[in-house]
């Protein structure tokens, strides 16, 4: 499974204030933590909403308005992706996350949509046909 | 937290703790039986006691914790029994005045360690597959049968010989020395290849655990990059992996037909991972690796990958080392 891991948004992120050298340490170790556990897909910072813009679509006509936006709250300021086996896992791995604001911070978990690995369960004519399939590009590349 | 959350999240717990839980066990106690035995118990004691009391702030030096205890009254009883032998008696002092020297010790060495000595030649192929996926993957004996279309109680037999093996035969419990180490990564390397590649080859309509152990793979492989991250042919392995699970949604078709490489829809494939494979590849090739077996299968999937589908660069591949290809690898050449 796969989650997206969004660090929410405050008014330190907002104001472009730089991480202290303690954090920045700190996150350093957590997400070389993430990579050696092979948990770790991606993951990025954000800049400020202020480097920003929305485009609004309504009646088939766009808006664009430029950042900042004024809903700290709603904003994220870095995101990471993960492959993990569980929502838990995911929940288990945000709580070794060091602190990375002062005071009280979000960290929100979504799981990302996947199509199955494969369609709808095969007949069992399929099912022959693809093992007939197989054993023969199988004899091919013995060849 | 109802009872089923915190059983979920303890399983979720074991699978990011238990491999380093047992790999440091594994050290202390200088055999790979045993400490998943005590690893256990730890397991066995959460399961009872945090249902009630929560899940503790640290639950891997909680479970660390519990293992070591245990692990502490064993050899004190062993070590009574034992005080007419001697020498076994000075070994037992050492292992135990050595167990807080624990915590300091490098997790990755421990992790290392356990990877090497669950792929040691001295065992049958399937022995090692099992091994690793139960000590390293975290998967249950059930889940390893389902995985692998076996019985349980065959998956269970054979780790236990395993370990037995192991045991008798009394492997080490080290890094390969320099002259080994080549054939014994080799011998990783080909044991995660197999994983990936059975789940690879599942079929629609098969137990969805199957075609879970490409990403049970791509996870041993991401961890011994971790852990042996100067030799270009882990990185080469990754490479591979990542390059081919890209290509899981587009193999198969609406009725569960393989659809060869060349006729997949390229949109399904998964750029995130392809891009995980290409950088891999460049860190095998900045190590001198390119023409490392695992390497060079990840160039070829990479050509594809990278949308240029000539003949003639695949050609280019594949001149230089034909000669070195063993002709038990199983080639994934069309899909």
């Amino acid at each position: 499974m796969r989650f997206m891991i969004m660090i929410k948004a405050d008014k330190n992120t907002e104001a472009g204030v730089l991480p202290g050298e303690k954090l920045l340490t700190d996150m350093g170790k957590y997400n070389e933590e993430l990579v050696n556990a092979g948990v770790m897909l991606a993951g990025e910072g954000l800049q400020p909403s202020s480097k920003g813009a929305r485009v609004h679509f309504s009646k088939g006509k766009y808006t664009v308005v430029d950042g900042p936006f004024a809903e700290t709250k709603e904003l994220i300021a870095g995101f990471w992706i993960w492959q993990v086996k569980s929502k838990e896992e995911a929940i288990e791995w945000v709580k070794r996350c060091p602190n990375p604001l002062d005071g009280d911070f979000d960290i929100e978990i979504r799981q990302v949509f996947e199509v199955d690995d494969f369609g709808p369960a095969a007949t069992p004519e399929v099912r022959e046909q693809e093992a007939r399939l197989r054993r023969e590009s199988e004899k091919l590349q013995k060849k | 937290m109802s009872s089923t959350d915190t059983h979920r999240t303890i399983e979720a717990v074991w699978r990011i703790e238990s491999a380093k839980l047992i790999a440091a066990l594994a050290r202390m106690v200088r055999d790979v039986g045993l400490a998943e035995e005590l690893a256990q118990d730890g397991l066995v004691a959460a399961l009872k006691q945090w249902p009630e009391s929560g899940v503790p702030e640290k639950p891997g030096a909680w479970l660390m914790a519990v293992a070591k205890h245990r692990a502490l009254d064993l050899l004190r009883r062993d070590k009574l029994i034992e005080r007419k032998h001697e020498e076994l008696g000075r070994e037992l002092q050492t292992a135990v005045s050595q167990f807080d020297l624990s915590l300091d010790e490098d997790v990755g060495d421990d992790l290392l360690r356990l990877i090497f000595i669950s792929c040691h030649p001295v065992l049958p192929f399937e022995g090692r597959v099992a091994l690793t996926l139960r000590l390293l993957g975290g998967l249950t004996t059930q889940e390893i049968a389902r995985a692998f279309l076996v019985p349980e109680a065959t998956i269970a037999q054979r780790i236990v010989r395993a370990k037995r093996t192991l045991s008798e035969a009394g492997v080490p419990f080290e890094v390969p020395k320099a002259e080994e180490r080549e054939q014994r990564l080799s011998a990783v390397l080909e044991v995660i290849y197999l994983i990936f590649n059975e789940g690879y080859s599942a079929t629609a309509g098969d137990d969805w655990m199957r075609p879970e152990l490409c990403k049970d793979a791509l996870r041993l492989g991401r961890i011994l990059v971790g852990l042996a991250p100067s030799q270009p042919e882990v990185h080469g392995l990754v490479a591979l992996m990542e390059i081919q699970a890209s290509r899981s949604r587009a193999r198969v078709g609406p009725s569960g037909e393989p659809i060869l490489l060349l006729d997949q829809n390229r949109a399904l494939w998964d750029r995130l991972l392809i891009g995980r494979g290409l950088a891999a590849l460049k860190r095998a090739e900045e190590l001198g690796g390119q023409k490392g077996w695992y390497a060079l299968q990840a160039a070829l999937a990479a050509c594809h990958a990278r949308r240029e589908p000539r003949r003639r660069r695949i050609g280019v591949a594949l001149r230089p080392c034909t000669p070195c290809w063993p002709k038990s690898r199983r080639r994934r050449l069309w899909s």
